[in-house]
């Protein structure tokens, strides 16, 4: 015992009045236990935590423990002995919480018991040293982690165990378990509130009756004045310590990682006032009891605390509600009989009945059924839209029509929903450089903040020492920076929830800043500004061949491209696949069907095959022109036919009324291009542009110092969209699972690329206004405070109110429906 | 004013009361939706139509 309480002083603080634990820093509770760290005996309160801490060590992070700022769970040692994952090496069950990218797997976890920044670090570095981890990216403020690694190397398993062994809870996503820890913390938050909330009251109602009678000169009776000062410590005691838990705790923490966080001088004033309280009321003296100040600030605190909770939970909500979309069971078709499935067993190729009322269970393709979808889930439009035989419809959407048969062609982890649930949450781990840099300058001003108080006091001393107490718990109380660092992250996260609620979901949260700052928008034509729904409208055979084979040599061809117009061919119907397929970005594809070698695309493309000219012209022609040929010549020509999105036209006037110039860049004919131009009145049009071109062109803008959003089908255009200021991916499969693009536009609606836009505009201008907003509180308030003019109870309620109101001056940026529900809370 | 000695403790009380009363509604979920359950009085007949299985009946959990 001896030992450890000398390894107790130089580790942390030299307080050690109770010996706490090494990991989780419970108290020891008379435990013996030891864990070997770094060549020296350390107590530990349990084996789990020995087993962590040793771990930690052992694998060279013992770091963590210098850096962490708050003190780690205690873990579940069953949790750790017992292996509780190994029904996620299974590649089925594995499957429906990761992703497939090449040889890669990647999930997202939520991590409970992710507690600071250390923490992240801890997990992150740990999971890198596993080998085959390519990637980890842990962030504190959401509790996520976003892992990819290796298939050859690792299986869910091994992550989960490896994050589980550090003493954490990780959470595929997917799991409910997770709803369920937030649950939790909703409850915990509530109680809180309501325990500070009463007391509040209560101790307020014996402080105005103290007020009052100081006023209009009378005095209560001492006994009297006694009983409210001995009623309102026994109120305000389990206020500070139950409500004011989280506060002292992570203060504690702070102190005993020897940094300073925002709860410091708030616990500093804290634990000042009630002990001045506590010592007035006990001696019987006269002087000042600041129980309502105390009251005050424990319940603000805890306000503002639950709004920034449910404002966090609002946001991961909305992605929640998309996971969660998926039913459980599905009615699979099995010949003459209906069975009911897990969801899990699907498989591509499945009949399922879908139920009116039913959500879809995977993605598939009607074959039985005209009916109407909702799909407000995915596009954010709430009247349903009708779909029948052949139509694709999508996992998570509802049938609100008539029964309806699908076959399924995707399910679990490659349907749209999960792709789309998995974007949103690889954006909410990331912390936007500008949240952290207000976190920077925020734990800068922290110093200051306990230097100004120490110099308050100090000068108070000399001057007039019996206001010296009041006016330092003023500084501390008042300058705090709570609102100066929730500022920027709140408007932003609140931005991101609302943009996913138009159907545009943000991959990068600094997207969001750069959004606000473009004044060029370069739309890519086909299935961007068009519908993309291609389809053949005339075949023209110019060769030997009849008009039959050439469309199915055509169809064969484009069967392996991904490219907007391969897919008019799709219709076609084919059974033989082209061999030795190259597509050529921009031009067409070639390939060998039957023997022979064609080429299908532009009209120089294919004129290079066969070496003749691109003659050709005939009477302009209404759509888009593709030629097939192979080495002897020409064999066809087909035009194509799409229509331009309803709503182009209105998108690009919103956007030209806020100074954005949009341009059509394409690599379709010039006739086509300037025919939707007109259509959509846009005035600039560029056509028959290669992927090169394109790339050039945007380098050209941007170096006539435009900053240039460019709006393309994410799979085409991966270089145009990769040198944008901006890239908008039109949101479809293939699209959204390259995710290379900053945002993803889910909806058919390209109004919503306006709309997201004015919301950047008006995100920079709200973050703006808290950032102004709290630096004036703060600058302005601290000067008043030391010189005296603050007494501690306005103090708490400044310093409270300012947090709230830049907190609830971000719900502004929240959709409609959850403004609601955040003006719930608001006092 | 010696009623004062009296009610004050009993507003101790009721307020204890009134804390536990909370504490059990928050624990028994009253508070986790606080929209949803405003419509499902109106949503009787959806559920005629859809026997099998309310929409949004996963969630509950959240």
């Amino acid at each position: 015992m001896t030992a450890t309480v000398s390894v107790q002083e130089d580790e942390t603080t030299c307080e050690a009045a109770v010996e706490l634990c090494f990991h989780c820093s419970e108290p020891l509770a008379g435990s013996k236990i030891t864990a070997r760290i770094n060549g020296r005996d350390e107590p530990v309160c349990c084996h789990g935590c020995r087993a962590v801490a040793e771990l930690i060590a052992d694998a060279g992070l013992g770091d963590y423990y210098r850096f962490r700022t708050a003190a780690a769970a205690r873990p579940d040692s069953s949790a750790i002995e017992e292996d509780a994952w190994a029904a996620y090496a299974q590649p089925e069950v594995a499957a429906q919480f990761t992703r497939q990218s090449g040889e890669l797997d990647s999930v997202t976890l939520e991590i409970d018991g992710l507690r600071c920044a250390a923490c992240s670090w801890l997990i992150d570095h740990m999971l890198q040293s596993l080998g085959g981890v390519t990637e980890s990216s842990t962030n504190a403020s959401t509790g996520r982690a976003h892992v990819a690694w290796r298939r050859k190397d690792l299986t869910l398993a091994d992550i989960l165990r490896a994050v589980a062994r550090l003493g954490y809870r990780p959470y595929p996503l997917g799991d409910l378990a997770a709803s369920r820890s937030r649950r939790r913390e909703r409850h915990d938050a509530l109680k809180r509130l309501a325990i500070a909330g009463f007391g509040m009251m209560q101790v307020m109602m014996f402080a105005v009756a103290e007020y009052s009678a100081s006023l209009s000169g009378e005095v209560i009776e001492g006994t009297l004045s006694s009983f409210f000062r001995i009623v309102s410590l026994l109120v305000t005691t389990p206020v500070l310590f139950y409500a004011g838990a989280p506060i002292l705790s992570g203060a504690w923490r702070n102190v005993r990682a020897r940094t300073i966080g925002m709860d410091v001088p708030v616990s500093l004033a804290l634990i000042l006032a009630y002990a001045a309280g506590v010592w007035t009321t006990l001696s019987g003296s006269s002087g000042n009891v600041y129980f309502d100040s105390v009251t005050m600030f424990v319940f603000f605190l805890t306000l503002g605390r639950y709004v920034q909770m449910s404002v966090r939970h609002r946001t991961t909500e909305v992605t929640g509600a998309l996971a969660r979309q998926l039913p459980s069971y599905a009615h699979r078709v099995d010949g003459s009989s209906i069975e009911d499935v897990p969801v899990t067993a699907l498989t591509p190729g499945n009949i399922v009945l879908i139920r009116p009322g039913e959500t879809l269970p995977a993605d598939g393709e009607i074959i039985e059924g005209d009916t109407s979808i909702n799909e407000a889930m995915l596009t954010g439009e709430s009247a349903p839209v009708h779909r029948s035989v052949g139509q694709t419809v999508a996992a998570g959407t509802l049938n609100v029509g008539s029964p309806t048969y699908i076959r399924v062609n995707a399910t679990a982890s490659d349907t749209i929903i999960s792709h789309i649930v998995r974007l949103l949450h690889r954006a909410q781990t990331q912390k936007p450089a500008i949240a952290r840099s207000a976190d920077k300058a925020a734990s800068r001003f922290l110093r200051y903040v306990l230097l100004a108080s120490a110099a308050t006091a100090g000068a108070w001393w000399v001057i007039d020492p019996s206001r010296a107490f009041e006016a330092t718990l003023a500084v501390l109380v008042v300058a705090c920076p709570c609102a100066f660092a929730i500022a920027t992250p709140a408007a932003i996260s609140a931005a991101a929830a609302h943009l996913a609620r138009l159907g545009i979901l943000i991959t990068r949260l600094d997207a969001l800043e750069a959004l606000t700052r473009i004044d060029r928008i370069v739309f890519d034509k086909t299935g961007t500004l068009t519908e993309g729904n291609i389809v053949v409208a005339r075949c023209e055979p110019i060769g030997h061949l009849d008009e039959n084979t050439c469309c199915r040599i055509a169809a064969a061809l484009e069967l392996a491209s991904e490219h907007p117009l391969a897919r008019a061919f799709a219709q076609i119907g084919v059974d033989e696949r082209a061999e030795h397929v190259r597509t050529v970005p921009g031009a067409g594809v070639e390939g060998i069907v039957e023997g022979r070698r064609y080429r299908i695309g532009t009209p120089e493309f294919v004129a290079a095959l066969h070496g003749g000219a691109t003659t050709l012209e005939q009477a302009p022609p209404r759509g888009t022109v593709v030629v097939l040929g192979d080495e002897q010549g020409v064999l066809a020509r087909f035009e194509l036919r799409d229509t331009p999105r309803p709503n182009a036209g209105a998108a690009v006037a919103s956007l030209r009324a806020m100074n954005i110039e949009p341009q059509i860049l394409s690599g379709d004919a010039e006739a086509p291009v300037a025919a939707l131009a007109k259509h959509v009145g846009i005035d600039e049009h560029f056509a028959r542009r290669s992927p090169q071109d394109k790339l050039a062109h945007v380098q050209q803008l941007q170096a006539a110092g435009h900053r240039v959003a460019v709006v393309g089908d994410g799979v085409n255009d991966g270089p145009v969209l990769a040198s944008a200021d901006i890239s908008i991916a039109m949101g479809s499969g293939t699209a959204l699972a390259q995710a290379s693009a900053d945002m993803v536009l889910v909806g058919t609606k390209l109004d919503a690329i306006p709309r997201a836009v004015a919301l950047a505009r008006r995100t920079t201008r709200i973050a703006r206004q808290n950032m102004i907003w709290a630096a004036v509180y703060n600058f302005g308030a601290l000067p008043l405070a030391a010189l005296g003019f603050v007494p501690p109870w306005l103090a708490a309620l400044g310093m409270s109110l300012s947090s709230i109101a830049v907190v609830l001056n971000a719900t502004r940026l929240l959709p409609a429906r959850s403004r609601v529900r955040a003006a719930e809370v608001s006092p | 004013m010696s009623i004062l000695f009296v009610l004050v403790p009993v507003t101790l009380a009721l307020v204890a009361a009134a804390a536990w009363a909370l504490f059990w509604a928050v624990d028994n979920g009253q508070f986790d939706d606080l929209d949803r359950p405003a419509w499902e009085a109106i949503r009787d007949e959806e559920i005629d139509r859809a026997p099998t299985r309310s929409p949004g009946a996963e969630r509950k959990d959240d």
